[in-house]
């Protein structure tokens, strides 16, 4: 049972930090995508959702070719920072990332897009440059909107499966992820061991829903 | 010259276009813009704000120049410091009356905080008899209070002049003569010179120094207007 607590750790360090540049990542674009006018704006919409269709194995071989030793980004990565991606749990983080990527994108292009532009107006006529408008009102109102996409991201993130498994394979304490030891146990019939791992992961995952529900945007404070 | 205002816009949406042509220039410190619905009022006030680009002219207050197309000069909104109030009012949903009305007077990036204390802010506060729903948000105050708040947070900041849309309009028939008077007489301890847009005559009646009118985008000449309302302009 030790290994499972330690591929729970593991699930938790990867899904935590592809959280977290989900959250940047996602939040820029949406904002992006919900105030900026331009040429191929419902191309890109679709090119940053697409990862939410495609079967993850598919993005994960995509995720090899681009990261691995011989693509394009692997290759420079390798050459300037000597840095490898491929079977890391730094891998398993991109992976994962790319995955939940379009949970928090499509819930902050929402969450922006139903902020009254009057208010972020208001703020520029009070004195307010751009920056200042975003972090002190348009951010603020949207809010609760994205953090709500934020927790199913993490969600998302602690069951990923095939794109990680790709990119990242299944080592024991170094990139296998709970939901990668469940598939490795049962294939080694290690039902007692899968039962576990199964159990954790689906109180992980339920506490993560019961919070996104909680945060379901539509109220500000103080409004009724 | 306290006014001296020239905008032309073309507005174009889908198949329909509006041409925009106001000129005034007044000495008149209180100055209402009278106008049906879909005359360009607000869109006046707000390229006067800067909130909406022009296409050529100037926008001079009190000496100062905001807006010079052949001058080269457009100084963004929120250098103006023109004092905006918004037909709804536009108070922040997720701050408190205290925290709205200490907005323009926090500079970076975070809110004022729930307990802030500013001399100006308690000032206004207490002369719009707000300090008891200091720490209410907007969606809990009656359309009464709602309004001394965005007047508040529109005047703590000692704005060159009020700009003010239809401020009436979201309130009921009774509230409205009274906030109307309320208005009018601060004002008439206010220094700075107010601009209001309205389609309500009474509005006119009680504010119009000096009236404009306006309809399908173009703007009478100043020195028409008091012939035009003759009892606006005797008040």
């Amino acid at each position: 049972m030790e290994g499972a607590w330690v591929a729970l750790a593991l699930t938790l360090k990867v899904a935590g930090w592809a959280t977290l540049l989900t959250l940047l990542a996602g939040v820029a674009a949406g904002w992006l995508l919900a105030r900026a006018r331009f040429a191929g704006r419902d191309l890109l919409d679709a090119l940053l959702t697409l990862p939410m269709v495609m079967p993850p194995t598919v993005l994960g071989y995509y995720l090899l070719v681009l990261l691995g030793r011989r693509g394009p980004v692997g290759a420079w990565l390798q050459a300037n920072f000597g840095i490898n991606l491929i079977f890391t749990w730094q891998g398993a983080v991109i992976a994962a990332a790319v995955v939940a990527f379009p949970l928090v994108f499509k819930a902050a292009r929402a969450a922006f897009e139903s902020v009254e532009p009057q208010y972020e107006q208001a703020a520029r006529v009070l004195g307010h440059g751009e920056a200042a408008v975003f972090f002190r009102v348009t951010l603020p109102l949207a809010w609760r909107g994205i953090l709500a996409g934020v927790l199913l991201a993490f969600a998302r993130a602690t069951g990923e499966f095939g794109a990680t498994l790709m990119v990242a394979g299944s080592i024991p304490g170094r990139t296998q992820t709970l939901s990668v030891a469940v598939y490795e146990a049962v294939q080694a019939g290690q039902d007692d061991v899968a039962n576990f791992l199964v159990l954790v992961t689906s109180v992980t995952c339920i506490a993560v829903l019961l919070a996104a529900g909680r945060l379901a945007p539509g109220r500000v404070a103080g409004q009724p | 010259m306290i006014w001296d205002v020239a905008l032309q816009r073309r507005f174009e949406h889908a198949k329909r276009r509006f041409d925009l042509d106001v000129r005034f220039a007044s000495d008149a410190r209180r100055l209402v813009l009278f106008g049906p619905s879909g005359a360009g009022k607000t869109q006046t006030l707000r390229i006067i704000a800067g909130l909406t680009p022009a296409d050529a002219g100037h926008v001079r207050i009190a000496g100062r120049s905001f807006y010079d197309r052949a001058a080269g000069i457009d100084v963004p909104a929120h250098r103006r410091q023109l004092a905006y109030v918004f037909q709804d009012y536009a108070l922040f949903p997720h701050l408190t009356v205290v925290q709205n009305i200490a907005f323009g007077l926090q500079p970076g990036w975070r809110n004022p905080s729930r307990e802030i204390r500013h001399a100006a802010v308690e000032r206004w506060m207490k002369a719009f008899e707000l300090l008891p729903v200091a720490r209410h948000y907007p969606g809990q105050l009656s359309g009464g209070q709602r309004q001394r708040t965005a007047l508040a947070r529109a005047l703590v900041a000692q704005p060159h002049a009020l700009l003010l849309d239809e401020p009436f309009a979201a309130l009921d028939a009774a509230l409205r003569a009274r906030l109307r008077d309320e208005l009018a007489d601060l004002q008439a301890q206010l220094a700075i010179p107010l601009l209001l847009i309205t389609h309500d005559e009474a509005d006119v009646q009680r504010f119009g120094d000096r009236v404009l009118q306006i309809d399908a985008g173009r703007c009478a000449d100043t020195a028409a207007a008091p012939a035009l309302r003759p009892a606006a302009a005797a008040s």
